[in-house]
């Protein structure tokens, strides 16, 4: 119970919990309904009832006497366990939920809204995924994307060569989408997997008829059907509910707060686009691994003690200064355009390349690619040492950065893969094609 | 009839939408548009699935039908909280308040504390999939001369989508209205006479009229809710006109009676309904019967006991076979035949013999035939073997839609009360007894109150009050009165009438705001311009962007002081001395028609008429 200070010492002196329907009486009027528990952040002030109407108020309580009409019982969710046949003629998907809600179950009666994690779940929601393929599902963390952190990488990264080796045919990531952009260039370095491993997720919650999950997740299972052994995510194309992009995991960036359409390839064509699970390749020259082409394999060596730096006008040198004293491994330049920051920090770069640690330049503008050579000031920090991203998104980069100090502590040997195109992540040319698609 | 003893009981939900300056979630004005479509964007709904396995009945219903949508939307008219890309803004805080007044003036209890709910709504009016609402005011009366009514509820609500097309792709959208606030008011079931519920939508339209809420065609909404002791519980959605009312109650009133006499006729001969379809294309293979012979199948069913009830009239050119086909429609069939009703349209006797023959029906038993794709036709005969069953029950709880004439056909099931949940999006919205405080203290008058107060205080016609309460323009008449000190009448007929007019006319009277007529009024007030010329000043004022002053000069309607006046008709009355020498005081017509042509605008008539007698008595 989320009940606090008065509502709390109130509702314990009564003997009232959550879910009894009670009576409110105050001095002007009454009110009967369900108790129902209060966001942990409300006041203490109010108690909240469902009336029978379905409406819920809040009452203030600092004259109310309650009266227990009813003793509540406790709601249990309990489905029955769904007993599905396995169609040996239909590739085998898994899905893995990293957290937030693929589905979701409303009990209307309390309005509560349960978050569903299990297959079962995802199936009762969502029985069409049936058509095409034999679903797996599997919880593996239960946490909003804007906590991920690195280690979790390695750990989906194991679940989803876990779910492969137990014979999957591709693999489905449902994840928060805040952060699913840096898990899916996580992924691209980590795994080498023979088979499709498809990201994909909701902007619009499940709980909801307008959810963009379902269609997000029909067109990601068939993406892990196809034969694409890339690590990709898998987002609505469009506002409308009629068809997904299929991008790159190393060139697509969340650009949008809250459009369902936030998914964009920056500096690339998407691979592909989903229409009523067919699939179609927009840029036929686009290269991607087959299925089958590579072995499964874990590179799980990761460094997080990585720095991601802006530059902005006015920076001082001492953000610099400070995470070199606190013994971070690499930094993550997000520079202005072609990959610049202020002359005044070129010392203190140099002091970083001096001591270790390798600076990786991307620019702020996403599209386009770093070019240090063509002012002064880029031609300084390269001799300084700063290591060019090319067209690499800034948090592809600083993912990358990740993975390349967990594969040498040389900074020669860092540089080196940090200039080598390994996931994807880098494109030589520059396509008139790649602008604000 | 006698009400009391049918035990007629009925409840009054009003939506009426505010005339807020945005919407009730986002920053959108409150207007609809033709103008053309920007963006059309396509949509899916699903149904969550509830914990208990069991999905509310009117979402099932829906869920059945293809939940594909489009939205029209528009980069400026429009947002993105509209077309579900964006969450909701907070709570529309102007809106609360008019409702907090409505509530006030319906003597209802605010609550303590608002919260926003999502009531699930799939038939794709709302693109998240619900409207968002919230409960505003409880415990409220209104006295009637027919007894006292509980005013229930007032919530204040996101209007939803308006419906442009429907056809085979499915629904078209505009998002203009999505979002409007509406407030829904609800009473409870206590109304007991036809006559009183009329009296009690009345009373509240004009409680609703007092504050600031949108006018005219769709602004407002009446749904009734009907049943007598035997009956159940109907709610007939969409009544436009308030006189048809009383109209309305009574044919649902018999529509019910003549459902709980069916009921009982059914009883009495064991009707049964098999689950059995028939196939009964060959029966119909050589039919002259235009409609069938088009259609690529032909099925029916057989309903045990129900010969002659399907033709049963249950209002005014409306039977149980209508209802049964009302049914039938949801499923994409045009319509259905019974045997009550044939041999016609095509279907010879012969046909019907057989039918019967086929489908093994005894003379008490009726057929009922749908011609139509054959999964569409046994998915529109399984419902109507479902109405059917209903029939055996009597009266069914539904939701009907209202039509013209005062009779209303079936819509979809009532929904459950089960299908809200909080909308976590929104913030709670502690509602402190201070401010309510305030709106009691500070209640608008009702209309009726204010046009007796302004005929009693300016001493106006009953007409030109009527007219400035309707035209919501009291406000404005008192605040230039209290500011202005020219005729109560002239001020009056300019807001009620002469605006109207120049709208009429064409001028852009949306530019104007009530500064500018009161810059005019001073002018008339200053002796700088006649009251006639008032309208002209306005209207050039409204084209141009002038001052009202300008507008005076341009049109040459300013006065001219009384000594240029007074020269001027000195100047008349000289060059005409022959004729006064001639007339006398006779000349005075000619020579005040000579004077107003020259001074139209210019100055005042009984200035004029004042100097010119003056001037010709000197001489006479
Ligand atoms: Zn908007």
């Amino acid at each position: 119970m989320n009940y606090q200070g008065s509502a709390k010492e109130l509702l314990e002196s009564t003997n009232i919990s959550i879910g009894d329907t009670i009576k409110v009486i105050k001095k002007d009027i009454s009110y009967e309904g369900m108790l129902l528990d209060r966001a942990e952040d409300a006041d203490d002030k109010h108690l909240v009832l469902k009336m029978d109407s379905g409406y819920n108020i809040g009452i203030e309580i600092s004259e109310a006497s309650l009266e227990l009409i009813k003793k509540g019982e406790k709601p249990k969710i309990e489905l029955a366990a769904l007993d599905i046949e396995k169609d040996m003629e239909k590739p085998d998907i898994s899905i893995i939920s990293t957290g937030g809600t693929v589905a979701s179950i409303i009990d209307y009666k309390t309005g509560a809204v349960h978050p569903a994690f299990t297959a079962d779940d995802l199936l009762r929601a969502n029985p069409e995924l049936l058509d095409q393929a034999n679903i797996k599902g599997k919880a593996i963390f239960n946490i909003l994307s804007e906590n991920m952190k690195p280690e979790y990488w390695v750990k989906a990264a194991h679940s989803i060569a876990d779910e492969i080796n137990n014979g999957a045919d591709g693999v489905v990531v449902a994840h928060g989408t805040d952060t699913m952009h840096y898990t899916a260039a996580a992924l691209s370095f980590i795994l080498e997997s023979p088979v499709p491993v498809v990201l994909t997720g909701a902007q619009r919650s499940s709980d909801r008829p307008s959810s963009d999950a379902f269609l997000n997740l029909i067109n990601s299972v068939a993406a892990a059907k196809s034969d694409m052994a890339e690590v990709m995510v898998c987002m609505h194309a469009t506002n409308d509910d009629s068809a997904c992009l299929l991008h790159q995991g190393t060139k697509v960036r969340k650009m949008h707060t809250s459009r369902r359409d936030t998914f964009r390839s920056i500096n690339t064509q998407p691979l592909a686009r989903i229409e009523n699970g067919r699939m179609e390749i927009l840029d036929a020259e686009k290269t991607y691994k087959k299925r089958g082409s590579f072995e499964l394999k874990v590179n799980d060596n990761i460094e997080p003690n990585v720095a991601f730096i802006k530059s902005f006008p006015g920076i001082e040198t001492d953000i610099i200064d400070y995470h070199l004293d606190k013994g971070v491994k690499g930094i993550l330049l997000e520079g202005t355009g072609l990959g610049h920051c202020p002359d005044h920090m070129v010392p203190a770069l140099e002091r970083a390349t001096d001591s270790n640690v390798p600076v990786v330049m991307t620019s702020q503008c996403m599209y386009g690619k770093i070019n240090m050579n063509v002012y002064s000031t880029g031609r300084r920090l390269l001799n300084a040492g700063v290591i060019p991203g090319g067209d690499m998104l800034p948090e592809t980069a600083f993912v990358k950065l990740i993975w390349a100090l967990g594969q040498s502590d040389k900074l020669e040997e860092v540089k080196n893969i940090m200039l080598t195109n390994i996931a994807g992540e880098m494109e030589e040319k520059s396509s008139l094609d790649h602008f604000l698609l | 009839m006698d009400w009391d003893q049918l035990g007629l009981k009925m409840g009054l939900e009003i939506h009426q939408q505010l005339d807020s300056k945005s919407k009730l979630f986002c920053p959108c004005s409150c207007n609809l548009t033709d103008k053309e479509v920007e963006y059309e964007i396509l949509r899916n709904l699903r149904p969550t699935q509830s914990e208990l396995g069991k999905i509310d009945r009117a979402a099932f219903e829906e869920a059945r039908r293809k939940l594909q949508f489009k939205y029209q939307a528009y980069s400026h008219e429009t947002c993105l909280v509209e077309a579900d890309e964006e969450p909701p803004h907070p709570l529309n805080e102007e809106a609360l308040e008019l409702a907090s007044i409505i509530a006030s003036l319906l003597n209802m209890r605010i609550v303590d504390e608002f919260h926003t709910m999502r009531k699930q709504v799939i038939d794709g009016s709302n693109t998240g999939g619900f409207q968002r609402t919230g409960l505003v005011a409880t415990d409220g009366f209104l006295e009637t001369p027919h007894g006292t009514v509980k005013i229930e509820n007032l919530c204040l609500e996101e209007d939803a989508a308006r419906r442009i097309e429907t056809n085979q792709d499915g629904v078209t959208f505009r998002l203009d209205r999505l979002g409007i606030p509406l407030v829904e008011i609800t009473t409870d079931p206590s109304i007991h006479h036809p006559e009183q519920v009329k009296e009690v939508a009345y009373m509240i339209g004009q409680v609703l009229r007092s504050t600031r809420v949108k006018r005219g065609l769709g602004t407002i909404r009446q749904d009734l809710n009907i049943s007598i002791k035997e009956g159940a519980r109907v709610e007939i959605k969409g009544v436009q006109d308030l006189d048809l009312m009383p109209e309305m109650v009574e044919r649902e009133v018999q529509r019910q009676i003549k459902l709980v006499e069916i009921k009982k006729e059914l009883k009495d001969r064991h009707a049964n309904i098999p689950d059995k379809i028939y196939d009964v294309n060959e029966i119909f293979a050589e039919t002259t019967s235009k409609i069938i012979a088009s259609a690529p199948c032909v099925m029916a069913i057989k309903l045990e006991g129900f010969n002659g009830l399907v033709g049963i009239e249950l209002q005014p050119g409306r039977r149980l076979g209508t209802e049964f086909s009302s049914y039938a429609k949801k499923l994409g069939v045009s319509g259905i035949f019974h045997t009550d009703e044939l041999p016609a349209y095509g279907i010879t006797e012969e046909e019907v013999i057989r039918l019967r023959e086929f489908t093994q029906a005894s003379e008490n038993d009726a057929v009922i035939i749908v011609a139509h794709e054959k999964d569409i036709a046994f998915a529109a005969l399984e419902e109507v073997q479902r109405r059917a069953r209903m029939a055996l029950d009597g009266v069914v709880e539904e939701t009907r839609k209202a039509l013209p004439d005062g009779n209303s056909e079936y819509l979809r099931p009532l929904p459950t009360s089960s299908r809200m949940y909080l909308e976590t999006d929104i913030p709670l919205f502690a509602i402190d007894r201070d401010y309510v405080e305030k709106i009691r203290s500070n209640l608008p008058e009702l209309p009726q109150e204010k046009k007796e107060r302004i005929i009693k205080e300016y001493g106006l016609s009953d007409d030109l009050a009527g007219q400035l309460v309707r035209r919501n323009k009291v406000e404005d008449f008192e605040e230039i009165l209290s500011q202005i000190k020219v005729d109560k009448t002239v001020v009056a007929s300019l807001l009620a009438y002469s605006l109207r007019e120049l709208k009429r006319e064409g001028h852009n009277m949306d530019a104007l705001d009530l500064e500018v007529i009161k810059d005019v009024l001073v002018l008339l007030e200053e002796g700088k311009v006649s009251k006639d010329a008032l309208s002209e000043i306005i209207g050039h004022v409204a084209d141009h962007g002038v001052t009202p002053l300008e507008a005076a000069q341009s049109l040459s309607l300013t006065l001219l002081s009384e000594d240029d006046v007074a020269k001027i008709i000195e100047e008349i009355v000289t060059k005409n001395e022959d004729m006064i020498k001639e007339r006398g005081m006779g000349a005075m017509g000619p020579l005040m028609g000579m004077a107003m042509k020259e001074l139209k605008g210019k100055a005042d008539g009984k200035l004029v008429n004042t100097l010119l007698r003056e001037n010709i008595q000197k001489i006479v």
